[in-house]
């Protein structure tokens, strides 16, 4: 595989990875954003041996491998076992009005382009062009925490803000150095665990995952 | 070796204490083992101060003046909150709030937090910094919703979510970090070894850094609980149980403000402007003025003095940004006697809402008659904290004042607005709930007396007497920190 053709089946998965994104923003089946996510878990992991297999890197193949069992397969079916055991209802509702995410999307994207266009010029790898879009996929998940009023999307949007990062360090820099990528798979797995003893708290406590309901603590006057 | 023995005794007792459970012994095990974490971060500290800086574990570690105290001050703190949660948590169970499983945990999960915050001060590789940082906030969570009240929980949450983002984007700030370095210093570990970034800042990317930066100080400045960053914090602090509040406010924000401040310093050689002073500055101010009104509102102790952390981490924030020798002395100082002030200040609010078994302030009365260490502990507690002399805040907040109005006149007004509001609505709210008749809810309480007056007594000595090696060494950390 030349250098070109890699740069260009890189933007290729790139585009879906935003794609997928966007598509996690406004999905409102619950079902089917995990699905989404596993399919945007699954795009990075096969960019990452491709650019491994390019740039000759070899630990980003453990990355890759890393994040094909965690995030395509481990995590979602962490989150599916929670969704069946705890009987949470399909729909979910988001808050602003659909049309209107994907605009604030769409500037959030032009907006990234525009930040990273000076951090790009200065790089010489092929994945160069994709920074932006790496960043617009972390904002593009804290977006979507701010507008979903549900535990379960919230994490998922969580986990898409990390999917985001992922993929901005194999573009800057063809991934960080081993050990930082491990412990951020182990900080990832033990938060998995955390936010599944909490989805239980929560839903015990609370009689559902509606983070609506948890407005108790608020500044008296 | 001191190291990995400093290292080694919290992890080792995390493990053994998930182990023993809730025996008997389960709390004097803890108290233990942070008191020989507290005993190996001394002699690192006085080897630090005999050979001066050195690493370990072929670049992994790294220790100098400016870390090494910190790591000495986490593991004192650490102990002596042991030592108060033996009888605070004895009364919780007593009081039904805790069961078996969770105080299990709870020792547990204490003792791997301050192996997550001394890995945190003693790593070189600011990418393992992230990490350790994360496992802190990931180790804490679940101790903040211990009791498992709606309002707890709903603590948690937040707490979980708002770090979980913040650190989010500290992680992609390490990443363009990282981007910068490998230039200079070609891929690999050893490009994310903060010495090894020091030695060459100059040459790192000015662009990236400073756009680098940006996303550092939201990401570290969320851990930090700066306005507007600071939702988090006051509900964490008040919710979870008071010696995990004590540790959070006393020890975790100061790491939290130690991974920035390292930042900056590469930052700073990179871009020889005060780009990043000056976004501190400004968070800082903003934090000062924004604590210093909402403490008038509270209504809950624990949510007050929480207030009370982020308007102190404000000025060290501040007063880092500010630059300069007397400004960077002052904030040394000020995270130091700060966090045994407020510590102090936590064991007694802890003892008072035990005592009336409430945390809201109108129905705290007369703890100078219900138990006197209590009272005067709270009362001392709020005078030091407020500065006033002789206690070691006023000798802080008197330099970073000092080195305000020479550097930055036209911030002093703001500054001192900041402070005399804080002091005016502590006082206001204190005096009610020390002075007075004992309320007939009031319950006698066998209270913790070692913490508190340890910390009091060095706090009052900080402010009277600054000890030749500990200036010695703030004066070293300022150099390294120019």
């Amino acid at each position: 595989m030349d250098l070109q053709t890699a740069a260009q089946i890189n933007s290729f998965l790139a585009a879906f990875v935003l794609l997928t994104a966007f598509g996690m923003l406004v999905q409102k089946r619950i079902y089917s954003l995990i699905h989404l996510f596993a399919w945007q878990g699954l795009l990075l992991s096969i960019n990452t041996a491709i650019v491994g297999y390019v740039a000759s890197k070899h630990h980003l193949y453990i990355s890759s491998i890393l994040t094909l069992s965690l995030k395509v397969f481990l995590l979602p079916y962490i989150l599916h076992v929670l969704i069946v055991r705890l009987r949470i209802r399909r729909e979910v509702e988001t808050l602003v009005n659909i049309p209107m995410l994907m605009l604030i999307g769409l500037a959030l994207v032009i907006f990234s382009y525009h930040l990273m266009a000076p951090v790009s010029e200065l790089s010489k790898l092929i994945t160069r062009s994709t920074l932006a879009v790496a960043l617009a996929t972390v904002m593009i998940g804290l977006l979507m925490m701010i507008t979903r009023k549900h535990a379960v999307t919230q994490i998922i949007g969580f986990l898409a803000m990390e999917n985001g990062l992922f993929f901005a360090a194999t573009s800057a820099t063809y991934g960080m150095p081993l050990v930082v990528e491990l412990g951020v798979a182990l900080d990832v797995l033990i938060a998995a665990f955390i936010f599944g003893i909490f989805f239980f708290h929560i839903h015990t406590t609370f009689d559902s995952l509606d983070v609506d309901q948890m407005a108790r603590l608020k500044e008296g006057d | 070796m001191i190291l990995l023995v400093l290292l080694g005794v919290p992890l080792a007792a995390a493990l053994l204490l998930a182990f023993v459970g809730d025996r008997k012994l389960a709390p004097e095990i803890n108290i233990l083992g942070s008191a020989a974490t507290c005993v190996a971060g001394f002699a690192l500290a006085l080897e630090v101060y005999e050979h001066g800086p050195m690493m370990a574990g072929g670049k992994f570690f790294f220790v100098d003046a400016f870390n090494v105290y910190l790591a000495v001050l986490t593991s004192f703190v650490s102990m002596t909150t042991a030592v108060f949660s033996r009888r605070y948590m004895r009364r919780e169970r007593e009081h039904g709030r805790v069961g078996q499983v969770r105080m299990r945990f709870y020792h547990a999960m204490y003792q791997l937090f301050i192996f997550a915050m001394l890995l945190c001060l003693l790593t070189n590789n600011i990418g393992v910094l992230w990490i350790a940082m994360e496992l802190a906030t990931l180790s804490t969570v679940l101790l903040v919703s211990l009791y498992r009240t709606p309002t707890a929980i709903e603590a948690a949450w937040k707490y979980f979510i708002l770090c979980g983002v913040g650190i989010s984007q500290a992680l992609f700030g390490t990443v363009l970090l990282y981007f910068a370095a490998e230039k200079v210093l070609g891929e690999g570990g050893d490009a994310l070894l903060w010495t090894n970034l020091n030695q060459v800042s100059g040459q790192l990317e000015p662009t990236v850094l400073s756009l680098a930066f940006v996303f550092l100080m939201v990401g570290y400045g969320t851990k930090v609980g700066l306005v507007p960053l600071h939702n988090w914090l006051p509900d964490a602090h008040s919710e979870g149980p008071t010696p995990i509040s004590a540790v959070l406010s006393g020890l975790l924000l100061n790491i939290a403000l130690y991974a920035l401040v390292r930042c900056k310093v590469l930052v700073d050689g990179s871009t020889h402007t005060h780009h990043a002073g000056n976004i501190m500055m400004g968070f800082g101010l903003l934090s000062i003025l924004v604590a210093a009104f909402s403490l008038l509102r509270q209504k809950d102790v624990k949510r007050m003095f929480s207030y009370s952390s982020i308007e102190h981490m404000g000025i060290a924030t501040f007063a880092f940004g500010l630059g300069g020798p007397i400004a960077t002395f002052g904030a040394l100082l000020h995270m130091l006697v700060h966090s045994l002030a407020k510590s102090a200040i936590f064991f007694t609010v802890g003892h008072a809402s035990q005592m009336h078994r409430t945390q809201e302030m109108d129905k705290i009365q007369g703890l100078f008659r219900g138990n006197p260490l209590v009272g005067w502990g709270l009362m001392f507690g709020v005078m030091a904290i407020v500065g006033m002399p002789p206690f070691g805040i006023f000798t802080s907040e008197f330099l970073i004042l000092t080195a305000t109005i020479k550097d930055a006149p036209l911030l002093t007004p703001f500054l001192l607005l900041g402070l005399g509001v804080a002091f005016a609505a502590l006082f206001r709210k204190v005096q009610p709930m020390v002075a007075g008749e004992i309320p007939s809810h009031q319950r006698p309480l066998k209270v913790a007396h070692f913490p508190v007056l340890l910390h009091m007594a060095l706090v009052l000595v900080l402010g009277l007497y600054l000890p030749d090696f500990l200036s010695q060494w703030f004066h070293t950390a300022v150099e390294l920190l120019k």
